[in-house]
């Protein structure tokens, strides 16, 4: 069969459809017979690079017997939705144990060599033959590797976005503590869509509780960019605007550091320490006192 | 449309009815300027609750007055700024930097007392 191949191959010039649909044809049968052998090498090889090491042999040779079967049959159909669906499934499976982006593609490209590897021992003595069979084994096997790659990279995008969504959703209550006293404490990131619904929230929450002071605590924020503390000088801005005092308070050391370093007009910022001073400067500046109770005349005399 | 101005004690009042008009802003500046000096008002309080846009023309004229109002010998203040408008405003760089702002017309009147009071306590 191979020299009669070759002879088709050679007619042709180059191979054409059906030479290489033939080829490939051959191909898979070699790859079915020689499963297990090539199997096994595969997942030495996998173990040997130390790839995969958040999973065990076990787990290793089972995921590599169906990649295997998986990459033969789209040999054989040439249609790759079959893998999608299966690239798609493992990566939902591995992404969550901290497998990365290298090892996926490391591992499929080690396939590709293991496969590349036992042709050429196949083929070796027909050198024209094995250019052939290599002609219609590379594209396939790039567009394997390529699909996996690329359903790998698109389940962690689709977390990551899930993720982001789920953190936008943690919605940042306005709080108030006294009449006409509304503290906002920010937590986790800020982006700039966060920032801007923040500041509408803190807006709208002005004009409901008819607040003067409004202290934003951003203890809980760990860092902080141009943008985000623009937008920290444009909410105090909108607040005044409104008739609203802006403390802000938890500006830790490096946030202090950043925003010197990048330069932000904070001239405008009513800056205090922590919470607790921010509220008591609030407090302050809406003539509240706290003063500690006179002891009972009965207390006084134990 | 003239925004119609109404005297309260020592302080008079603009309300701002509709949207208005270039021509309607710098009329209101004239009028102002002349209102106080006939009631020999000590404050002035502007009410934009109705406007839902803001430009830079409206905001500039409001400063005007402000200021051309503080050289008439009496204090302004713009009330009734909303939320969205505050935010688009900031974000357009006007800021009002030295025209004092308060929530509603309450808060405003409010201000002003505590304002001329401070001025009477002072004159004593």
């Amino acid at each position: 069969m191979s020299t009669e191949l070759r002879a088709r191959a050679s007619e042709v010039g180059s191979p054409g459809a059906d030479a290489t649909a033939a080829l490939l044809r051959e191909l898979v049968a070699h790859l079915r017979k020689n499963r297990t052998q090539l199997r096994e090498e595969w997942a030495r090889r996998i173990t040997e690079s130390k790839l995969l090491t958040a999973m065990t042999r076990e787990e290793i040779f089972a995921e590599a017997t169906s990649v295997y079967d998986n990459y033969v049959e789209v040999l054989e159909t040439g249609s790759v939705e079959a893998l999608q669906a299966y690239a798609r499934n493992l990566s939902e499976r591995i992404i969550p144990r901290g497998v990365e982006t290298h090892e996926v593609l490391g591992i499929v490209l080690l396939l590709r060599d293991v496969l590349a590897r036992s042709l050429f021992k196949k083929y070796q003595a027909d050198f024209g033959l094995l250019n052939s069979v290599l002609d219609a084994y590379e594209p396939a096997a790039n567009r394997i590797a390529n699909t996996v790659a690329v359903g790998f990279v698109q389940e962690r995008e689709r977390i990551i976005r899930q993720q982001q969504e789920a953190i936008r959703e943690l919605s940042t209550p306005v709080l108030q503590v006294r009449d006409r006293l509304l503290i906002l404490p920010i937590i986790g990131v800020i982006d700039p869509q966060r920032a801007r619904q923040l500041t509408e929230q803190l807006l709208r929450g002005i004009r409901s509780n008819r607040a003067k002071v409004v202290v934003v605590d951003i203890t809980g924020v760990p860092s902080v960019d141009a943008t985000v503390a623009n937008h920290l000088v444009q909410t105090v801005d909108a607040s005044r605007l409104m008739g609203a005092n802006v403390i802000v308070t938890g500006l830790s050391s490096e946030i202090a550091q950043t925003l010197v370093t990048i330069g932000v007009d904070l001239s405008k910022i009513n800056a205090v320490g922590d919470l607790q001073g921010g509220i008591e400067e609030a407090e302050r500046l809406l003539g509240y006192t706290v003063t500690t109770p006179e002891p009972k005349p009965s207390e006084k005399q134990s | 449309m003239r925004v119609p101005i109404l005297k309260q004690s020592q302080y008079v009042i603009a309300s701002i009815q509709s949207a208005l008009s270039d021509e309607d802003l710098l009329q209101l500046r004239d009028d102002l300027a002349q209102t106080v000096g006939r009631y020999r008002s000590r404050g002035v309080i502007v009410d934009v609750t109705v406007l839902d846009v803001m430009d830079s023309f409206a905001v500039r004229t409001l400063r005007a007055i402000a200021h051309m109002i503080r050289l008439r010998g009496a204090e302004t203040v713009i009330v009734g700024i909303q939320p969205e408008v505050a935010f688009a405003m900031v974000q357009l760089g006007l800021t009002l930097e030295d025209v004092t702002t308060a929530l509603d017309l309450e808060e405003g009147l409010a201000h002003l007392e505590r304002q001329t009071a401070a001025g009477a306590a002072h004159v004593k």
